[in-house]
């Protein structure tokens, strides 16, 4: 049975972007080793000489023309519309550089 | 205020026509009924009161002005519509079933939701549904699960729950859903009602929360496949807003048709009612002049674990967006389930295991798209069960991820394959839960599809029914 380790999943956790409980953890663990255990069964499958899928439409590089049309267009207002947390029309965000303290 | 609600639109429309009623006494009996009723089912995250009684006063002034011409000008005048709370609708709340989208008032519309819009529709309100589209019984919505208006001990099915659970207790006349892997069908099959998963690139995803891109595929809920029919014509064909939306043609219903009975869609642990019901449906078309066929579909057995690896992973991918900076809620305040697949998918993408389940998922992927070719070189559709069982009890798998996936194992082959699926209901089971059967057909066939189902209709002389509250 192949499964998840803890780090396997606090790993996952970081890559994802989710802060999980202890507890959310360990249900994880054991919960996505049972999926993951299930869909191993694809290794059976003999496909050597099959191309991967990865869309169905049979259409390639469906182009339009890269021109701005105002009906497809946000105002500033209507795309700030979803936040409170706005400054002279920006999106205000957390700080991701720091002053150097050794100066 | 009209006490009986119209069933399908072409009564609808001929009743306006006649002058029976103005829409807006229409409104307030839906309303009223939704109000009544909802509480205890859940279906409704917000209903759309102000903006419903704007449309039905421009609809009433249509008739007034254009007479029958307004019907040919505006094919869904007057029609009552709620749509899956996946869809984006400007100024009206749109949550995707999720706390992270509590407070989202979307900026713009859907695709089609504009369309239904400028067709002539209603809009009475967003439908419950499992947060971004994630179950298969409508107990993962981050806002109650809906309750299955036959038996309200049932789950409705999911996760397009709320648009099922609208049409089947006549809250709306039409609603709106997404089929990823079974979403639209199922709930349609749990609630008796008709549920069209169109072929992928077939209806435009813009404006419509995302789950797994290469999956997903728009469709909708009605008491009738002329009313299914109806609302394709509005929503189907490119936008210029989805790349993968080409206007194409559809093939055409032939005078002789051939009808594929797949061995494998009759699992082991397959209710032998829902068996009883997909059989008898067949015996029903051979009647009606259409051959039928055995056929096999070898990989069906490999679809769920394919759909259960490109599936997360693409959800992984798609919900990265929700960062709470623009808008929305933070991360932490995304559910169980989400949590889960976003980590399921994140994994199975990671560094060293890409190839083992990712690349291995898309090889065999196209396996099993090459079963659907080689059947439909022999038929012109495929008759299967939508489901293993009719509705099961609320909370029966609610603890066990695995046994809720495994739900979805007759519906995700059709998503796989990007193919059309059209549910449609048929009899019920001893405890009086919907049963039913799903058409599959080769991609672009939708016609063909709904000209089988009103083959159906008239052979057992259908009558939409409503579930009484």
């Amino acid at each position: 049975m192949r499964s998840l380790t803890k780090s396997d999943v606090d790993h996952v956790a970081k890559l994802a972007n989710l802060a999980l409980s202890k507890e959310e953890s360990e249900k994880f663990q054991k919960q996505l080793s049972e999926v993951v255990n299930y869909v191993s069964e694809l290794s059976e499958v003999e496909t050597s000489d099959t191309e991967p899928t990865s869309q169905t439409t049979g259409l390639e590089n469906n182009l339009r023309a890269d021109e701005l049309k105002k009906e497809r267009t946000l105002s500033v207002d209507e795309a700030l519309s979803g936040s409170d947390n706005t400054h002279n029309g920006y999106f205000k965000v957390s700080a991701i550089l720091e002053e150097r303290s050794d100066k | 205020m009209k006490t009986t609600l119209p069933l399908t639109i072409t009564q609808l429309q001929e009743e306006l026509a006649k002058g029976q009623y103005s829409l807006v006494s229409l409104v307030d009996s839906y309303l009223e009924r939704i109000n009544k009723h909802n509480p205890k089912l859940n279906a409704f995250l917000t209903i759309s009161d102000e903006v419903a009684y704007k449309q039905a006063k421009k609809a009433d002034k249509s008739i007034k002005e254009l007479g029958k011409e307004a019907f040919e000008k505006y094919p869904l005048l007057g029609v009552a519509v709620s749509h899956k709370d996946l869809f984006l609708t400007k100024g009206v709340r749109s949550t995707a079933g999720s706390k992270v989208l509590e407070n989202y008032i979307p900026p713009y519309s859907a695709t089609v939701v504009e369309r239904l819009e400028n067709a002539g529709a209603i809009l009475l309100g967003k439908n419950n549904c499992d947060a971004w589209a994630h179950g298969a019984s409508g107990e993962n919505s981050d806002y109650g699960p809906t309750k299955n208006p036959w038996n309200m001990e049932y789950v409705p099915g999911g996760s397009s729950s709320g648009s099922a659970v609208s049409v089947a207790s006549n809250f709306t006349m039409v609603s709106t859903g997404t089929d990823t892997g079974g979403s639209v069908r199922q709930p349609a099959n749990f609630c008796g009602v008709y549920g069209l998963k169109p072929t992928y690139g077939a209806v435009s995803r813009y404006g419509i929360v995302a789950m797994a891109s290469s999956l997903d595929s728009v469709g909708h809920f009605a008491r009738s496949a002329e009313d299914i029919k109806k609302v394709f014509d509005v929503t189907q064909g490119e936008d210029g807003r989805d790349a993968t939306v080409k206007t194409t043609s559809f093939s055409k219903p032939k005078a002789k048709m051939r009808l594929g009975i797949p061995k494998e869609y009759f699992i082991e642990g397959l209710d032998s009612e829902v068996e009883k019901a997909v059989k008898g449906a067949s015996k029903v078309f051979e009647k009606e002049g259409i051959e039928l066929v055995d056929i096999s579909l070898p990989h069906t057995k490999y679809a769920i674990s394919v759909y259960y690896i490109v599936q997360p992973a693409e959800v992984s991918s798609n919900l990265g967006r929700y960062d709470g900076i623009r808008f929305g809620n933070p991360r932490n305040s995304f559910g169980a389930e989400a949590k889960r697949r976003i980590m399921l998918g994140t994994y199975v993408l990671s560094s060293g295991y890409y190839d083992a389940y990712y690349l291995k998922a898309m090889k065999v992927r196209t396996k099993i798209i090459e079963d659907f070719d080689n059947a439909y070189k022999s038929v012109d559709a495929i008759i299967a069960p939508v489901s293993p069982t009719p509705a099961f009890k609320l909370g029966e798998k609610a603890q066990d991820p695995l046994q809720m996936y495994l739900a979805d194992i007759l519906t995700v082959a059709g998503n796989l394959a990007g193919i059309p699926g059209l549910s449609v209901p048929y009899g019920s089971n001893i405890k009086g839960l919907p049963l039913g059967f799903q058409l599959l057909g080769p991609r672009f066939s939708e016609y063909v599809l709904f000209e089988l189902a009103e083959v159906f209709e008239k052979a057992t002389g259908y009558k939409p029914k409503v579930a009484k509250l």
